[in-house]
């Protein structure tokens, strides 16, 4: 099942714990930029390896992250 | 295209005010999606704690009060015997309901109030700095047991949910956690239950969740969960203590 991730970006306080869950580890903390917040933010690249498992988004303390089913 | 997962109509937009990674944030949603999936938001009427919680107010889109320190048990009956079509939930800490509440809470259990509580317990005093709170382990290090809780001097961790498990109008009880997916989910159905208990006239129902306070233990987010997993889950078992009949 194909998946497609998207954050609401500026809510992350870059706690890490989405990129724990994930079972294709493809969350990852993106160190090359800076949100709203001060923080670098948790984004996803490799977005053709996500399984819409939605692992990431219940271990979100900030409700940052949305997942759709392709 | 179908939706999997997005933010529930039961919190508001506003960002919440939580250090990163601690998981007040996850047991908001939690509330919040089993209120939205219950048809609740607007029958519900929510009481919010003295502690980090204060601002929880802002956060869950049904109506609010906020209580004194450890008294959101004491309102929560107020509010629910005069309205009593309503659906009323207390949200509070270790401090505020274990400690300086813990005679409201009782009572409120011990009278049968048809309210649900859920009781976040983060073994610390979190918004105060890291205080010893009445459910700090053994050996853990907190500002006021700086060389780690003694049990000769401060006496052994309050274990909540086992002891309002003996009040019989306590008629739902169950202590989850939230240090992984799995466990989020099954914390959610508790609290579901809980407060299908209430919907239900059958008494008073609480929710013990164990949580993180990464800023006071002094861990990373990610450490945090870790801890709490091989440190609170062995002294506060994650179990379901008692459900009536008519939800199970
Ligand atoms: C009557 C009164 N006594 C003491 C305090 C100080 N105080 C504020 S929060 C708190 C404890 C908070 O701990 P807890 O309930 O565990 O919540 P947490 O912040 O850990 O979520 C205390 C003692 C207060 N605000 N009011
Ligand atoms: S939905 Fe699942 S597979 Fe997709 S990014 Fe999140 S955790 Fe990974
Ligand atoms: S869990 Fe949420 S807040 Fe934490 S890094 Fe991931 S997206 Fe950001
Ligand atoms: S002090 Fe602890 S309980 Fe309070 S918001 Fe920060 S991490 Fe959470
Ligand atoms: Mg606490």
């Amino acid at each position: 099942m194909a998946g497609k991730v998207t954050f609401d970006e500026n809510r992350c306080k870059g706690c890490e714990l989405c990129t724990t869950v994930c079972p294709t580890k493809i969350v990852i903390m993106d160190k090359d930029r800076i949100n709203i917040k001060g923080y670098h933010p948790a984004t996803v690249k490799e977005m053709d390896k996500c399984i819409a498992c939605a692992a990431c988004a219940r271990i979100c303390p900030d409700v940052v992250i949305r997942v759709e089913k392709l | 295209m179908a939706v999997v997962f997005e933010k529930t109509k039961g919190l508001t937009d506003k960002p919440t005010h939580y250090c990163p990674g601690c998981t007040h944030g996850i047991i908001h949603r939690l509330v919040a999606e089993s209120l939205e999936e219950l048809g609740l938001l607007d029958k519900a009427i929510g009481v919010a704690p003295v502690g980090c919680a204060v601002f929880a107010y802002d956060y869950f889109s049904c109506d609010m009060q906020e209580a004194a320190h450890g008294r959101a048990p004491a309102v929560a009956t107020g509010i629910k015997r005069v309205h009593p079509d309503s659906t009323v939930f207390s949200y509070q800490g270790d401090g505020d309901l274990a400690s300086i509440g813990t005679a409201e809470i009782v009572h409120a259990a011990m009278r049968g109030e048809k309210i649900t509580t859920i009781f976040v317990n983060n073994a610390i005093y979190g918004m105060t700095g890291g205080q010893m709170a009445p459910t700090t382990l053994v050996g853990q290090k907190a500002t006021t047991s700086p060389l780690g809780r003694d049990a000769d001097h401060a006496g052994m961790p309050i274990r909540i949910s086992e002891m309002l498990a003996t009040i019989p109008k306590a008629v739902f009880i169950e202590r989850v956690s939230v240090h992984d997916v799995p466990n989020i989910i099954k914390a959610k159905k508790a609290i579901k239950k809980a407060f299908e208990t209430q919907m239900k006239g059958l008494g008073f129902s609480l929710v013990e969740v164990l949580s993180t306070c990464p800023t006071n233990w002094g861990k990373t987010p990610i450490e945090a969960l870790k801890w709490l997993k091989e440190n609170m889950i062995p002294y506060y078992p994650v179990q379901n203590f008692r459900t009536p009949e008519e939800v199970k």
